[in-house]
């Protein structure tokens, strides 16, 4: 179907996302005498692609989008998406819908053996629009933001066309393009790589991706189901139904289920996927929880090994990888897409502002080090739940068994326990995009911070949020006080979005969260981190740290890790 | 508290500590023994709490 179709199927009824297909259509492009040049090209239309195309299009760069596929997602696959994610969606405008679809949770229980050691309640900490996350398949997220696209006039979408020959010059990037007509060529000044773990644009630059492989193999299953299980997060670590291995239960939308279970490096992967294989193991775990006349079906399943590994640069010229094609995670920790769409808002504020003539060229070199520091901490976090979830020597297992064991009478133990420490936005500590600190702070809003929500006065006087008070494409200075306390903020509302908050009541949580005083000021860069704040600014001073947010002044010797 | 693992002499009484901690395998397999001792090494590490002790600590077992 063509986009206007599936919005309109869309808008009718339920649509079931899994059988849409999208319609090739033969574009101009392809009868042009010679390559027509484009400013952006995104290749590959996962929720990375996608949320950069939309990013980019919302600050008015014209961009095109090449996939060579014309479904959404086939299966579940990413189903957490966690707070900070659903606030990039916030600031394009399209999470409202993937929170009233998605599953919410908020209690986990952890089993070791036949015995549950311990259940936590996230308990997210109240005063924030969006919760800690939410499971929704990803094709939902894929084919909701596939709607925002199709209203955005500057996003062009061409399904099946698969990039097969990239070469690059110091002025511009080159693409042949397959399609079920033939190939053509088309040039652009910048292309995104969002095309997947076994990225070809990848291969295509002869880059490889460097770091640790695990020798496991995971069963993962969609499971729909009658039972009325609670909302809860359920992981076994080595229960008598799947003995000596790990399995995870989750809820997502439509009453299905996501299993997972270790199978072991030893594990066909072709037997294992099918159905005939999962029922019994399934059939096992409902056993085990008490609904052993549970009805389910078994839907979308594969079997997956992964690595936690990625590119030495993000930034190959004229070519940017984001998402799975420039670092790979475990699923322990929800780290893919999520890590995935924090790129892609990196990377969408930079290529506009150069675009644009605002920035040099060089600020995109930013974009690879602020974000290979977000993957190797990303790298940390899923490599330590995967050495605790999948002990690789003798004597990690008995660690990990020790802290299981210990985990029921003891607290100190619970907070050893590693089923996925869960995706938070990364702290670009040391970019060299960021003022240092000259004055005292206390808190979380430390520069390279991604800006903490709490609820914030609309211009009517009712109570809204602070991060959707924000201008969602430009630098935010959000000034706390009364005007007449900063009036020197006044000559900057052409350069950036000035937004003051009170020190009332209303604005209480606010206030403590950044630490706030009368004539505190923050700049948020488009992508809502921080990149300085101080006490008492000046018009001079801010517009320092904004020519140093766009790189437009030599970066000082601070690297990014 | 000590920002240093305390190397020199700081058992209250080291003979009956040492009696305590054999007569606490008493009767286990070696790997229940191990088992145990997993678990005395983590209640120890909580309790002492400092990560450069405890670096310090896993770098002199290291070299004994």
């Amino acid at each position: 179907m063509k986009l206007e179709q599936f919005a309109a199927a869309d808008e009718a009824g339920p649509l079931d996302y899994q059988q849409v297909e999208f319609d090739y259509v033969r574009h101009a492009d392809q009868d042009a005498d010679a390559p027509v040049r484009r400013p952006v090209v995104v290749v590959g239309a996962g929720p990375v692609g996608l949320a950069l195309a939309i990013d980019l299009a919302q600050k008015k760069v014209p961009v095109l989008v090449l996939e060579g596929g014309h479904q959404l997602s086939t299966g579940s696959r990413a189903i957490c998406f966690a707070k900070r994610t659903l606030e990039v969606f916030d600031r394009l405008g399209c999470a409202d819908r993937m929170v009233d679809k998605g599953v919410s949770w908020k209690v986990g229980r952890v089993y070791f053996g036949a015995e549950e050691v311990y259940r936590f309640d996230l308990l997210p900490e109240s005063g924030h629009e969006r919760p800690a996350f939410i499971n929704l398949q990803q094709y939902y997220v894929e084919g909701y933001l596939v709607r925002q696209a199709a209203t955005l006039p500057d996003i062009e979408l061409r399904w099946k066309n698969k990039v097969v020959g990239l070469s690059q010059s110091d002025d511009g990037v080159r693409l042949t393009i397959e399609t079920p007509e033939g190939t053509y060529e088309l040039d652009a000044d910048y292309v995104a790589a969002c095309d997947g773990s076994r990225s070809q644009l990848r291969e295509m630059l002869g880059r490889q991706t460097q770091g640790r492989i695990f020798r496991d193999r995971f069963l993962i299953a969609d499971i729909s189901m009658d039972a009325d299980l609670p909302v809860e997060r359920r992981f076994w670590f080595a229960p008598p139904f799947h003995p000596g291995q790990s399995v995870l239960l989750h809820k997502q939308a439509d009453g299905m289920w996501r299993v997972d279970f270790q199978l072991g490096w030893d594990a066909d992967p072709v037997a294992e996927r099918q159905h005939e294989r999962i029922r019994p193991r399934v059939q096992a775990l409902l056993d085990s929880i008490g609904h052993a006349g549970a009805q389910f079906q078994i839907g979308w399943a594969s079997v997956y090994t992964f690595a936690c590994q990625r590119m030495a640069r993000f930034r190959q010229g004229r070519v940017l990888f984001a998402g799975d094609s420039a670092h790979g995670v475990s699923p322990f920790g929800a780290r893919g897409a999520n890590s995935g769409v924090q790129d892609a808002e990196n990377l969408a504020w930079k290529l506009a502002a150069v675009l644009r003539g605002e920035a040099p060229p060089t600020l995109l070199d930013s974009y690879g080090s602020e974000r290979e520091y977000a993957a190797d901490e990303n790298i940390r976090h899923s490599t330590r739940a995967t050495d605790f979830i999948t002990p690789k020597s003798e004597v990690s297992r008995l660690y990990r068994d020790a802290v299981l064991a210990l985990s029921k009478n003891n607290a100190f133990a619970r907070s050893l326990v590693n089923s996925g420490r869960l995706s938070t936005a990364t702290v670009l500590r040391g970019s060299p995009l960021s003022a240092p600190d000259a004055d005292g702070f206390a808190g979380a809003m430390v520069p390279g911070a991604a800006a903490a929500d709490a609820p914030a006065a609309r211009t009517d006087g009712s109570i809204g949020w602070l991060l959707r008070s924000l201008a969602p494409h430009r630098f935010n200075l959000l000034v706390f006080g009364t005007p007449a306390e900063s009036a020197w903020a006044d000559a900057l509302q052409d350069e950036m979005n000035v937004l003051r908050l009170p020190l009332d009541a209303a604005h209480a949580l606010a206030a403590q969260r950044y630490d706030a005083q009368p004539g505190t000021a923050y700049l948020l860069r488009p992508d809502q981190h921080v990149c300085a704040r101080w006490r008492h600014g000046d018009a001079k001073t801010v517009r320092a740290a904004l020519d140093r947010a766009l790189g437009r002044v030599p970066a000082p010797s601070l690297a990014a890790a | 508290m000590s920002t240093h693992l305390i190397t020199d002499a700081h058992l209250e009484s080291p003979d009956d500590f040492y009696e305590a901690l054999i007569e606490t395998h008493q009767g286990l397999s070696t790997d229940d023994s191990h088992a145990l001792n997993a678990r005395l090494v983590l209640l120890l590490a909580n309790h002492i709490g400092s990560l450069p002790v405890l670096r310090e600590a896993l770098a002199a077992a290291r070299e004994a």
